[in-house]
C-alpha cells in the first residue's frame, strides 16, 4: 500500500475552514515535542503559552492590544495578496508611519490643541503610503518585484529610525539614551478602558474588517482586485489595469500599516525607540495566509497571533525560555497551515502499490 | 478470428477509467486491423483522449484488456508504448522553438547517434513520404504545418506500427490537410495502422475506412465512414437529430461599424507575428470572417482591435467612426465593441469566479455599478437571463466558472457579450473545441446578432464555419490581411491558396468593397 494525493472534483468548502484547526492541531503537537526537546514540562509550557494569557481582563486587554497592530497590517496585505501584490515590508510602512506620526507629536504636541492627534494620524497614514509607494512606483516602472523591493525598504526605515532617536530626536534629557522625548499627553490615543493600555487604535482595528469586507466583497474595486489576482489575462481582458491596482493595493496596504504603526507609539510606548515593533509587520503576512486572506478570518487569527506572542512572552519570563522559540511556534504554523492546504484540492488515498496493481492485471489478463 | 488468421494490431476490451466526479471511459471496445486507417469520433468530453491517453501510456485504465497483435499487453507509460511500435502526434507540439529541427527529434527519441548521423535517416524518411522537413532550420522559422512534418518524421524515425493523430488538421490548410493525407495512405499501404481522432467528417469520410463513435465516455457505434453519411455520423456523435443553423436575414450594405486602416505593428511575443499595413472594414449587419492558419498574427490582430494592445496611431483602429486605436478595452466597449476571446477559462471568464462574478467581467460598465458598489442583483439577473437564453448547463448563477463544460462555459461568454446588444462583436474561434449543439446555438447567435444590425468580425480556422456564416472572408498570412472576398463568389480552395501564402487569388471581386 502507498499514500497517495488525488485531485478532488472541486475544492472542499468545509477544509477550507478545517485547514487552521488541523494546522493549529499539528502545531500543538510540534511545540510540545520542542518543549520536551527543550527539556521543559510540554502540558506546562502549553498551558503558559495558550492559556495564561487568557485569564485576567488586563491580559484580554493586552490580548487585543497586540492584536491591533496585526489586524490593521494583514487585512491590507491580504487586499493586496488578493491581487497577487506581495506588500512583504509591513513592517518597514509601520515603522515610516511611526516616525511620521511620531515627528507630528514631538512638533506639533504639549500645546492642547485638538488637532494634534488627527494630524499625527493622518500623517501615519501618509508617512506608510510613501513608503509603499516607493514600492508601487518600482513595479509600475521598472517591474521590480515588489516582494523584494518593499524588504529592502523595511531594513532601510529601521536604520532610518535608528538614525532620527540616536541623532536629531534624540531626548537631551534622556542620559543619552536612544530615545525620543515622551509625547505630550494631547499626542497620546485616548484610552478604551480605564487602567488597561488598550487604546482606540483598537477600534480602527476592528473598523478595518467590515471595510476590507466591504471592498473585496461589493464593490467595483474589490472584484477588480480578485480578477488581476485570479486571471490576470482576464483582468487585461475585462480592461483592469494592472498598474492601478498594484498602485491601489501597495497604497491601501502601505496606509494601513502606517496607521498601525503610528497607533503603538502614540498608544502604549508614547515615544520613538529604535525598536518600535517586535515584527508585527511581518508576524502580519502570517495571519493574514492563516486568515485565509478573508478580513473576517485574519480577526481571528490575529488573535490567535497575538496570543502566541502574549504566551512568548510567558514563557521567557517563567520557563525561561529564549525568544526564538515565539518565532520558532510561528513559523510551524505557518509551515503545517501551507501543509494542510493540500488538502482542500486533493484527497488522501490509500491504494496499493504500483506492483500490485500490475499483478492483479496480470492474472485478470 | 481473421479469415487469414492475423491477429489485429490493436484491440481494446471492456475499457473502463473513473475520475473523482466523472466516468472518462466506460466498457470501451475497439479493434484496428494491420493497415487499417481508423477514426475515433466524438465531441468533446466523450472521452475520446482519454482513450488515447491509455493506448499511449499516459493514464493506466481502472479495468479492461489491452492486446497487442493478439498478446495481451500493459501499458505502464508512453516509452512502453513506444517500445510496442505506437506513436502519437499530439494536437499541441512539444517543440523547443530555439533548438533545430534534428536537435528537437534527438532530443525526443533519446537517441544515442549523433546529430548528422540522424540528420541522414531524417532526410531519408522525408524524401521517402514526401514530408518536407530541413533538419537544420530553428523551429521557431517554422510554420505550424511544417511544425506537424518534424512530429510526424519524429514519430516515423522509430518504425511505428500504429501511428495515432490527434485533430491534425485543425492547424493546416485544405492543400497541406491533402499532403498529409497521401502521408497517412501511404503508411497504410505499407501495413501501418492509423488511429485518427478528429471532428471533421468530411475528412473522416475521405480518409477513413472504419469508425468507432464515442458519447459519454461509451462506444455507441461503428460505422463505415465511407458508406455512412456526415449526417448519420454526426447524429451518432450528439445522439439526436442535428439542429440546423440558418441566416435570418438577407445582407444589405450597412453603414462602416469597424475600419482599420493601414495599421501596422510588432508583436510584443518573442516569437510572434507582426502586423503589416492591415486594412479592413465591417459593417453593420455583416459577418465578416478572417480565415488563416494559427500563428499568422490573429491573436495580435486580435488584441489591436480590443484595445488590450493600443495602436500606435488613434485612427488606425475606428469603432463607429470613432477614432479609437489608443483607447483602452473599457473605453471601446462603450462605443459599442464586444469581444469573445480565444481563451475560455483563464481570459473570457474565472474559473474560481461564480457565473454571476463572470457576467460582471466585461458589462460593469453598463450599469450594474452604482457609487462604486456592484449590483449584485441586477447582475444575478443578468447571469439567469444569459443562462436561460442561451440554454447554459450549470447549477445556477452560483456555480464556479471551472464547473462548466467548455461549450457552456462558450455559451455564457457568448451570451454576456452579446447580451449588451453591441454595434461590433469581435469573436475569436467562436466554436473552437465546442460541442455540436453548441457550436450550432453560437453560430446562430451570430448571425441573429448581424441580422438585428451589428457588425460581427469571425477569426477562425474552420473554413466550414467561415464559409457556413460569414458575408465576406479575407486570409491574414504573415500578418498581412488580404482583400476580403465575397463568400458566395469564392472558394474553399481559393481561401486555401491564400491560407499557404499563394498569389491573391479570386480577390478582385471585392476590392471595390475594402476601399
Amino acid at each position: 500500500m502507498r499514500l497517495s494525493l488525488e485531485a478532488r472534483a472541486r475544492p472542499a468548502r468545509i477544509m477550507t475552514w478545517a485547514s487552521p484547526l488541523i494546522a493549529a492541531v499539528c502545531s500543538v503537537i510540534g511545540v510540545s515535542i520542542l518543549f520536551a526537546v527543550l527539556g521543559r514540562a510540554p502540558l506546562q509550557a502549553l498551558y503558559v503559552l495558550f492559556v495564561a494569557p487568557l485569564e485576567t481582563l488586563d491580559s484580554l486587554a493586552e490580548l487585543a492590544l497586540k492584536a491591533t497592530p496585526l489586524l490593521l497590517c494583514a487585512v491590507g496585505i491580504a487586499i493586496g495578496c488578493r491581487a497577487d501584490v506581495w506588500n512583504i515590508g509591513a513592517e518597514g510602512q509601520f515603522t515610516v508611519g511611526a516616525i511620521a506620526g511620531g515627528g507630528v507629536a514631538l512638533a506639533c504636541g504639549g500645546n492642547d490643541t485638538w488637532w494634534v492627534l488627527p494630524l499625527m494620524i493622518l500623517a501615519g497614514i501618509a508617512g506608510g503610503m510613501v513608503w509603499a509607494g516607493i514600492a508601487a512606483l518600482l513595479k509600475t516602472r521598472f517591474n521590480a518585484h515588489e516582494i523584494l523591493t518593499t524588504l529592502m525598504l523595511t531594513y532601510i526605515s529601521i536604520q532610518l529610525l535608528g538614525y532620527l532617536v540616536h541623532g536629531p530626536w534624540k531626548d537631551p534629557n534622556g542620559y543619552s539614551f536612544p530615545q525620543t522625548r515622551q509625547f505630550a499627553d494631547d499626542a497620546m490615543l485616548p484610552m478604551l478602558f480605564e487602567g488597561t493600555r488598550l487604546h482606540i487604535g483598537a477600534l480602527f482595528a476592528l473598523a478595518s474588517v467590515p471595510l476590507g469586507s466591504i471592498l473585496l466583497g461589493r464593490t467595483l474595486m474589490g472584484f477588480r482586485i480578485r480578477t488581476v489576482g485570479a486571471a490576470p489575462a482576464a483582468a487585461r481582458y475585462a480592461g483592469f489595469s494592472r498598474n492601478g491596482i498594484v498602485w491601489f493595493c501597495l497604497l491601501l496596504s502601505g496606509g494601513m500599516a502606517g496607521l498601525a504603526g503610528i497607533c503603538e507609539v502614540a498608544g502604549p510606548d508614547g515615544q520613538l525607540t529604535p525598536i518600535i515593533s517586535p515584527g508585527y509587520g511581518f508576524a502580519a503576512i502570517i495571519v493574514a495566509f492563516l486568515g485565509r486572506l478573508n478580513p473576517i478570518g485574519i480577526l481571528f487569527s490575529s488573535a490567535l497571533m497575538a496570543l502566541l506572542y502574549l504566551g512568548g512572552e510567558g514563557l521567557q519570563v517563567s520557563m525561561q525560555l529564549p525568544i526564538a522559540v515565539t518565532g520558532t511556534v510561528q513559523g510551524m504554523l505557518l509551515f503545517f497551515l501551507l501543509a494542510a492546504d493540500v488538502l482542500i484540492n486533493y484527497r488522501v488515498r490509500l491504494r496499493p502499490s504500483r506492483s500490485a496493481t500490475a499483478a492483479g492485471a496480470a492474472r485478470h489478463a | 478470428m481473421d479469415a487469414r488468421n492475423i491477429p489485429p494490431r490493436l484491440s481494446l476490451r471492456g475499457i473502463t477509467k473513473r475520475y473523482a466526479a466523472t466516468v472518462a471511459n466506460s466498457d470501451v471496445s475497439l479493434t484496428i486491423g494491420p493497415g487499417e486507417i481508423h477514426a475515433l469520433l466524438g465531441e468533446n468530453g466523450a472521452g475520446k483522449s482519454t482513450l488515447v491517453k491509455i493506448i499511449y501510456g499516459v493514464v493506466r485504465p481502472d479495468a479492461g484488456e489491452i492486446r497487442w497483435e493478439g498478446a495481451a499487453v500493459e501499458i505502464p507509460d508512453p516509452n512502453a508504448a513506444r517500445r510496442l511500435g505506437v506513436g502519437m502526434v499530439f494536437q499541441h507540439f512539444s517543440l523547443f522553438e530555439s533548438l533545430t529541427v534534428a536537435e528537437n527529434i534527438a532530443l525526443g527519441l533519446g537517441a544515442t547517434e549523433t546529430i548528422a548521423e540522424l540528420t541522414v535517416r531524417i532526410n531519408e524518411i522525408s524524401g521517402r513520404y514526401g514530408l518536407a522537413v530541413e533538419p537544420t532550420r530553428h523551429v521557431h522559422h517554422l510554420s505550424v504545418g511544417e511544425r506537424q512534418r518534424v512530429e510526424i518524421v519524429r514519430c516515423l524515425l522509430q518504425s511505428p506500427r500504429l501511428l495515432i493523430m490527434d485533430e491534425p488538421t485543425s492547424v493546416l490548410t485544405p492543400q497541406e490537410a491533402e499532403g498529409l493525407f497521401a502521408v497517412l495512405r501511404r503508411l497504410s499501404s505499407e501495413g501501418c495502422s492509423v488511429l485518427y481522432i478528429s471532428h471533421k467528417l468530411e475528412e473522416i469520410k475521405a480518409l477513413c475506412e472504419a469508425a468507432t463513435v464515442l458519447r459519454g465516455g461509451k462506444v455507441v457505434g461503428h460505422c463505415d465512414p465511407r458508406v455512412s453519411s456526415e449526417q448519420q455520423m454526426a447524429e451518432m456523435m450528439i445522439g439526436g437529430a442535428l439542429p440546423v443553423a440558418h441566416r435570418p436575414s438577407p445582407l444589405q450594405e450597412g453603414r462602416p461599424c469597424l475600419q482599420v486602416e493601414r495599421l501596422s505593428l510588432e508583436s510584443d511575443e518573442p516569437f510572434g507575428t507582426h502586423l503589416r499595413e492591415v486594412s479592413l472594414t465591417l459593417r453593420d449587419g455583416e459577418i465578416l470572417g478572417i480565415a488563416g492558419v494559427a500563428g499568422n498574427g490573429q491573436k495580435e490582430l486580435l488584441a489591436v482591435l480590443s484595445g488590450e494592445r493600443l495602436s500606435p496611431r488613434a485612427e488606425a483602429v475606428q469603432v463607429n467612426g470613432v477614432a479609437a486605436g489608443t483607447l483602452g478595452p473599457t473605453a471601446r466597449r462603450r462605443l459599442g465593441l464586444s469581444f469573445i476571446p480565444e481563451e475560455r477559462l483563464g481570459r473570457g471568464a474565472v474559473a474560481e469566479f461564480s457565473l454571476t462574478e463572470n457576467g460582471l467581467l466585461t458589462v460593469y460598465g453598463q450599469g450594474f455599478v452604482r457609487g462604486g458598489l456592484v449590483r449584485f442583483g441586477a447582475i444575478a439577473q443578468y447571469a439567469r437571463d444569459i443562462i436561460k437564453r442561451f440554454v447554459v448547463k450549470a447549477s445556477g448563477i452560483e456555480a464556479r466558472g471551472s464547473s462548466l463544460s467548455g461549450g457552456n462555459m462558450q455559451k455564457f461568454i457568448v451570451g454576456r457579450e452579446i447580451g449588451t446588444n453591441p454595434r461590433v462583436l469581435l469573436a475569436a474561434h467562436p466554436t473552437w473545441g465546442v460541442d455540436i449543439g453548441a457550436a450550432i446555438a453560437i453560430r446562430q447567435a451570430l448571425m441573429d446578432l448581424a441580422a438585428a444590425g451589428s457588425g460581427v468580425l469571425v477569426v477562425s480556422e474552420d473554413l466550414a464555419e467561415l464559409f457556413e456564416i460569414s458575408d465576406y472572408i479575407a486570409v491574414l498570412f504573415h500578418g498581412r490581411l488580404s482583400a476580403p472576398m465575397r463568400t458566395r463568389d469564392t472558394t474553399v480552395e481559393a481561401v486555401g491558396l491564400l491560407m499557404g501564402g499563394g498569389i491573391e487569388a479570386g480577390a478582385s471581386p471585392a476590392v471595390a468593397h475594402a476601399a
